[in-house]
């Protein structure tokens, strides 16, 4: 390992390691721009530069390799006349416009210009204004302002694996561009405002709404796929701005996806904010107390066997929790949280977790998708596999419908016929499997949400058995979820009981009548047209489809109004936290339907979120192990018997629209409209949006 | 020339093709690098591209181009921007470049400019409205023996001054250009006053190149 001087300490380092992180791992900052840790180096800004002693110049720090017997002085005064007029440099054609941009209070180049900025300009001749460009919905660009740091277009290409960005012309005539103008086509575009240093790529929703330091920062997880990334919730005023990433390297590592970043303005739309009676048409206000009572009087007149209760995608575990125990308390046995009728076992918990983890990818070399389609249903697990495919020695190929996931796939078939060949080891793809080290197979949504989901997930179950999947030092099977709280409903067993019903049959029940009593925690992504005359109680936060069908509405609160627990596909146990209130008369979950219970004569043991998850805690240990991921024993599960050929249907159609919080927002209703109906991937809008 | 983004003032065709002999000419290039690289050949075949679409490079070509070499039509604009001998709108039959760097300009370039802009009657960067001559301004060319130096496409005129370029527009408006080098008559970069060496047959051989140095000194 090379050993060096830094500031005349002495430092040893592996190989490999460039001056910059040299330095940061000696403590000390180097000011730099283009340089990004998840990103290609590019060398391109000059800010970073050091003094090298026996060097006749300043060295770029962040593209030099260090060597034994270095010596750097990165404060001399030689370095900080050199970065001195880089910024001068810099700021010749940047436009002091620091009180109208977005990026104030939080730029790179303005906290920089700080210690390095020269306090008046000598440049006397014309300055630059560089074209806006159009990037879409999400990202409003101000071109001016940009400096050239080319992070963007390296996160495009080399993350996100979209070739679209780049940069055109040469000299002072350079800009960062689409050439022709198009909005960028990747779920991961918002990432791009995060990175850019200067105010160039800003987000267009959240343009001139407020500044840092007036946003109230809680550290949260997001709900709108089963990744679990974890993020930055700001909010003034009770209302939420905007979200950030938290840097998670075994989750998200610093990115999210754009449903995460910019679905937040469906916060604040078609919000459930008090009680209502009535179906559509004679729907009224009604106060706390009489729809507690409504629904506790219709409790205890249905028989229980004639309950049902199905929780949604967005619910946290607590109250999951409270309504089940609430229902065995009635001994009704239709619990179910897997509204898309996923054949998934709750026996075993390997069955359905993506026992790989996340980070885990890197270390698979050959990996088998069914019936999936990542970059919908994850975007971030999708970058980790574009991550491992970049590093090469990773075949990937994928049995459904055709895909387009930012690096190729083989396509060995579209359905069930593909998936028993490959089980039985007679399709020529399972050579790769056999001579990988570490397989891994993910199984969809979309080949465990149809009628013979058992069927496929037994032979999945198959697959990574003869192929050797699962040993004890790798677990290779994996179940990729798309709803946050699916993993938790199945962890403390939101599942029909004994003589229960499941989903596909408590909505056959509720047509037939033999269900008369409907209770939906925050499901809406049922077929509300097959409720039958049963009485539907909706609990949750948005007027979506399920309160459209609703006899009483239960005003809950959305993923940032309350403290809950997640567990996401990987089986990780992580809390969000409340950052701000419920609208109106809308409350916590948990506290619902403990006062329901309270009415019913049975009030659950707890009158505290602290009580709760102690008790949830004891019952179901996994739900103590907050933010770990431990190995889930195998085990039997899946049905056996044959698998209808039929090709495989990806569960997500429209990316930006797959939830009510989505649905209510404007910013994801263009989004859609511009990547997808645009793409002709989705028909286009007739009618008015609601 | 390069102003990114095609500019709407005149039409980009719908599509490109190479001709079979252009086409025969690109796989060359790209058989000059190994498998996997021939990314490598964008320049080669972006000229090609640029001389059968009459002097300038089409959109449609540059995306032939990427789909051509498997790359992302991005990466191929890239290119196309950067180098300013690439023109990314149409040009005149002659593209006239005349070279305004410090020794073409001490040599009066700023004449031949003139000469063009009155003679034509368009401003630098601009197409005469017969769309037989574009006047472009440049850097260096690497002719200042023979400042002040005007590139017509492929060929250089030395030795310029303004009665001796509206001549040479006059004869390429006529459509008989002259031979291309000075427009002086000097051989390639010899003096501008004659020959000063070796202007005759020595005596006799030179037997003693030490005694003959003495001799000249």
């Amino acid at each position: 390992m090379p050993k060096l001087t830094i500031d005349g300490d002495e430092i040893e380092v592996p190989v490999g390691t460039t001056i910059l992180q040299a330095c940061e791992h000696a403590g000390i900052e180097i000011p730099h721009f283009c340089f990004h840790e998840r990103l290609n180096i590019a060398g391109n800004c000059r800010m970073c530069l050091v003094e090298v002693e026996r060097s006749p110049k300043p060295i770029a720090s962040c593209a030099m390799p260090v060597a034994d017997g270095m010596v750097v002085h990165t404060n001399s005064e030689k370095a900080v006349k050199a970065r001195k007029g880089v910024m001068e440099f810099l700021l010749i054609n940047h436009p002091l416009d620091c009180p109208i941009c977005d990026q104030g209070g939080e730029c790179d180049l303005q906290d920089q210009a700080m210690a390095y900025g020269f306090d008046r300009g000598r440049f006397e001749e014309n300055k630059r204004a560089v074209r806006d460009k159009d990037f879409g919905p999400l990202v409003a660009t101000h071109m001016t302002r940009c400096i050239h740091c080319t992070r963007c277009i390296r996160f495009l290409t080399e993350i996100a694996g979209v070739q679209e960005l780049g940069a055109t012309g040469r000299g002072e005539n350079m800009e960062i561009t689409t050439y022709i103008e198009h909005a960028l086509g990747s779920e991961l575009s918002g990432n791009i405002i995060d990175l850019c240093p200067v105010g160039a790529l800003t987000s267009k929703p959240y343009a001139f709404i407020a500044r840092p330091w007036e946003l109230m920062k809680t550290e949260s997880v997001d709900v709108f796929d089963a990744v679990g990334s974890n993020i930055r919730v700001d909010t003034r005023g009770g209302q939420v701005l905007r979200v950030l990433p938290r840097i998670n390297e075994a989750v998200n590592e610093e990115w999210i996806s754009d449903k995460t970043r910019f679905a937040i303005d469906g916060l604040r739309r078609r919000r459930l904010d008090r009680p209502y009676a009535g179906r559509r048409g004679a729907r009224v206000e009604i106060d706390w107390s009489e729809a507690l009572d409504t629904v506790a009087d219709r409790l205890r007149r249905v028989p229980a066997e004639r309950i049902a209760a199905i929780a949604g995608d967005l619910c946290d575990a607590e109250s999951m929790f409270a309504l089940k125990e609430l229902m065995v308390g009635l001994s009704a046995p239709s619990l179910d949280c897997r509204q898309d009728g996923a054949k998934l076992d709750p026996q075993c918990r390997a069955g359905y977790l993506f026992n790989t983890t996340i980070a885990g990818i890197e270390e698979a070399d050959a990996c088998l998708l069914i019936g999936t389609n990542p970059r919908w249903e994850a975007p971030l697990i999708n970058a980790r596999l574009r991550k491992r495919h970049l590093q090469g020695g990773f075949s990937i190929a994928a049995v459904g419908p055709r895909l387009d996931l930012s690096f190729p796939v083989e396509l060995l078939g579209e359905g069930g016929d593909t998936l028993g060949a490959l089980a039985a080891g007679e399709h020529s793809w399972c050579e790769r499997l056999r001579a990988a080290k570490k397989p891994m197979l993910v199984v969809g949504q979309g080949a465990l949400a149809r009628r013979d989901g058992g069927q496929v997930l037994a032979m999945a179950r198959a697959i990574a058995e003869t192929h050797r999947l699962v040993r004890d030092d790798w677990n290779g099977f994996n179940v990729l979820h798309h709803a946050a709280a699916r993993v938790g409903g199945l962890d403390l067993g939101f599942v029909p009981g004994p003589g229960g019903l499941d989903v596909a049959a408590i909505i056959e029940g509720c047509r037939s009548g033999r269900i008369e009593l409907l209770y939906l925690l925050g499901a809406d992504e049922t077929d509300i047209d097959d409720f039958g005359s049963a009485f539907v109680v909706y609990q949750g936060h948005h007027g979506d489809r399920g309160a459209a069908r609703a006899d009483v509405i239960l005003p809950g609160a959305a993923y940032t109004e309350k403290d809950g627990t997640y567990i996401n596909t990987e089986g990780r146990v992580q809390l969000g936290r409340r950052a701000t209130f419920p609208p109106g008369d809308a409350r916590e979950d948990w506290k619902i339907v403990r006062a329901l219970s309270g009415l019913l004569g049975r009030p659950l043991p707890y009158d505290s979120l602290g009580e709760l998850r102690h008790r949830l805690r004891a019952a179901y240990p996994t739900f103590a192990a907050v933010d770990r991921v431990g190995p889930a024993p195998w085990g039997e599960f899946g049905r056996a018997g044959p698998v209808d050929p039929a090709p495989f249907t990806y569960p997500i159609a429209d990316f930006y629209r797959t939830d009510p919080i989505s649905r209510a927002s404007i910013t994801m209703a263009e989004c859609s409209d511009v990547f997808l109906v645009h793409h002709g991937e989705l028909p286009a809008w007739t009618g008015t949006r609601g | 020339m390069n102003t990114p983004g095609p500019s709407p003032v005149f039409e980009q065709p719908e599509s490109f093709e190479f001709t079979p002999e252009n086409r025969k000419l690109a796989e060359a290039h790209i058989a000059k690098y190994p498998p996997g690289r021939q990314a490598s050949a964008v320049l080669p075949l972006l000229h090609l591209a640029q001389v059968q679409s009459g002097g300038w490079l089409p959109k449609a070509a540059m995306d032939y181009v990427a789909q051509m070499l498997g790359m992302a039509p991005i990466r191929v604009y890239e290119v196309g921007t950067f180098y300013t001998m690439f023109n990314l709108r149409p040009v005149g039959r002659y593209l006239l470049q005349v070279c305004t760097t410090t020794p073409c300009w001490l040599r009066g370039s700023d004449d031949v400019v003139a000469a063009c802009e009155r003679k034509l009657g368009i401003a630098m960067g601009e197409t005469t409205a017969d769309g037989l001559f574009t006047l472009v301004e440049v850097e260096c060319l690497g002719a200042c023996v023979n400042a002040p130096v005007l590139q017509v496409n492929n060929d250089f005129y030395e030795d310029l001054n303004g009665p001796a370029t509206e001549k040479l527009l006059d004869a390429l408006r006529a459509g008989n250009p002259p031979p291309p080098g000075s427009v002086i008559g000097r051989q390639a970069s010899a003096p501008i006053t004659g020959r000063t060496t070796l202007t005759g047959l020595p005596a006799k051989p030179a037997a003693d190149r030490s005694r003959r140095n003495r001799k000249r000194t």
